[in-house]
């Protein structure tokens, strides 16, 4: 039987925003009652447009941001950090990968360092240690011993996703939250960076929860596919399921708003221009 | 004759490790009426190009070029004045970051109003007119109202509008459009796209995508240019580039596209690629 590493049952995010001298306060409901579960190696994908909640989730998950409301449970265990009480070991478990790898890793940190840090602060490992764990990842996601001692400027955008995620597996994660990782890279990096998450998958038994805009990233490495449309889940089923039968009025527009790049449909629209 | 004509266009930029080349020798021409894409990734020059042809390049960047032609006038020859008065108003351009491309400062009105104000000398009233027609043009509800607003309370997608606006407002022969739908959701980015291709075909402009996204040119495209490392790998019609791509670049490319996965790994464009790169191949 496959393990369930993460389930959130029914969870709401509220922000409140305080008035102005003019305005009176009001709450955003970010997320609205979301409900989803995966399993041990499974990848699920969350879809939708800016301002669904997608990333709001993300951080809920990512034990960044508490949820207002609802239960969230990873590897089995309640989690709640509003009340506290979060150990390093359950901190250790998820682990997030930015959209922007030019933001996300400090400019003055050299790479062994960005590498080092985790373990620096969540184990008392020792310092010939750290190094020798930091090598051994910069080898896993493709990059060399060489680079151990530069700095972010030095690298691509995919290396430095690439640095993004060697940081997010030193602690050996269960589930690895990936907040629209290749939608900054370019096309031909794009797929190496998702060859790589896919290699890493197989090795760990890596979970993935993978927010994306790009439906065909996201039928390309999803199991499950969640859709989410103002702070709801509009459509959540396995990727042949909602790929083949769209329930929701919303999914359908997404799926042909997204550009096709084969042959029928330019030959399709050619035709229909000629007429035109 | 071509609307826009360039032979051999180089450009490079003075840097401390001395000249970099961004651009090597392309050649480009557009007829009226026909939709152009230039394909390539970040650093393909595709941009950089487009740049050369407005003039907007910094001072550091050298532009030659065998010939640079806009509708029989020769670029190159042109004073900067006498360049102005073709560039925004001939020739206009759209770019990838909308709310940045905006002046924060003043409302969108204005913004729209300045470019007929410059160009076509029409008074206030007329401009006025002319703002609120193009507002419509660009399907933005309340035109009147939208006039006075700030760009900071539009949302990406409004402002893209508005800058497809101010580019179409003199009635230009040329669009040149830089992925002017990258930064938007799918959704907006098709409502976008639409709109472009309404546009070119009402007015009969040219118009050039500059992307990286081969969705949007098979979705808007009738010949498109694909580079690497500023050089022209291929050119082609938009369905013998999907059927048949002549160079091995261009089969990458196409090959990295998420939804033509074969198998459980894609095939990267470095494992089809020799270093360094190759000349191109069956470029027209």
């Amino acid at each position: 039987m496959s393990t369930t590493v993460l389930e959130g049952k029914n969870i709401v995010r509220d922000y409140h925003i305080g008035g102005g001298l003019f305005t009176g306060p009001r709450t955003v409901h970010a997320v609205k009652g979301v409900s989803f579960k995966v399993d041990k190696g499974k990848t699920l994908a969350i879809v939708g447009e800016s301002g669904c909640g997608k990333s709001t989730l993300a951080r809920i998950i990512t034990l960044i941001d508490p949820a207002t409301s609802g239960d969230l449970f990873i590897d089995g265990n309640k989690v709640d950090i509003a009340k506290g009480g979060l150990t390093k070991e359950m901190r250790r478990k998820v682990q997030i990968v930015f959209q922007n790898p030019y933001g996300s890793l400090n400019p003055r940190q050299k790479i062994g360092d960005v590498l080092g840090e985790p373990l620096l602060i969540n184990t008392d490992k020792p310092a010939a240690e750290r190094r020798d764990l930091a090598m051994k990842m910069l080898k896993k996601v493709g990059l060399g011993h060489e680079h151990y001692n530069r700095y972010p400027h030095m690298f691509s955008g995919g290396q430095r996703q690439r640095i993004a995620i060697a940081r997010a597996l030193m602690l050996n994660p269960s589930l690895l939250v990936l907040d629209e990782p290749v939608s900054a890279l370019d096309l031909s990096v794009q797929a190496q960076v998702l060859n790589l998450l896919a290699d890493l998958q197989d090795e760990f038994q890596l979970t993935y929860v993978f927010i994306s805009h790009d439906l065909s990233v996201v039928r390309y490495i999803a199991d499950d596919v969640m859709v989410m449309y103002f702070g709801e889940a509009v459509e959540y089923g396995s990727r042949d399921e909602v790929f083949a039968d769209p329930k929701h009025s919303y999914t359908r527009t997404l799926f042909a708003a997204t550009p096709r790049a084969d042959v029928a449909s330019i030959k399709a629209r050619l035709a229909k221009k000629k007429a035109a | 004759m071509p609307l826009l004509e360039i032979k051999n266009l180089t450009v490079s930029f003075d840097t401390a490790a001395g000249p970099f080349m961004a651009v090597q020798g392309i050649d480009l021409s557009i007829e009226p009426r026909e939709v152009l894409a230039i394909v390539g990734e970040s650093g393909s020059g595709k941009s950089v190009a487009m740049l050369a042809v407005m003039g907007l390049l910094p001072n550091t960047a050298t532009v030659k070029a065998d010939r640079m032609a806009f509708d029989g006038v020769d670029l190159l020859k042109l004073s900067p004045s006498e360049r102005r008065k073709i560039v925004g108003k001939d020739i206009s351009m759209i770019f990838q970051e909308p709310i940045a491309s905006l002046n924060p400062c003043f409302t969108v009105g204005f913004q729209i109003e300045e470019v007929l104000r410059f160009h076509m000398g029409m008074d206030r009233a007329q401009r006025r007119a002319r703002a609120i027609e193009l507002m419509k043009l660009v399907g933005i509800a309340d035109p009147e109202e939208r006039l006075s607003s700030f760009p900071h309370q539009m949302s990406g997608g409004q402002c893209q509008r508005v800058m497809i606006a101010i580019a179409i407002a003199c009635n230009p022969k040329l669009l040149i459009a830089d992925e002017p739908t990258t930064a938007l959701d799918v959704t907006i980015q098709k409502q976008i796209l639409d709109l472009l291709v309404s546009l070119q075909a009402k007015y009969g402009m040219g118009l050039i995508m500059i992307t990286h996204n081969m969705g949007v040119v098979a979705e808007t495209a009738d010949r498109v240019i694909v580079q690497y490392k500023g050089r022209k790998m291929e050119e082609a019609d938009v369905l013998s580039l999907f059927e048949s791509p002549k160079s091995n670049y261009t089969r990458a490319l196409l090959s990295a596209l998420p939804e033509n996965a074969v198998g459980d790994r894609l095939p990267t464009v470095s494992d089809m690629m020799f270093e360094p790169a190759p000349s191109a191949v069956g470029a027209a």
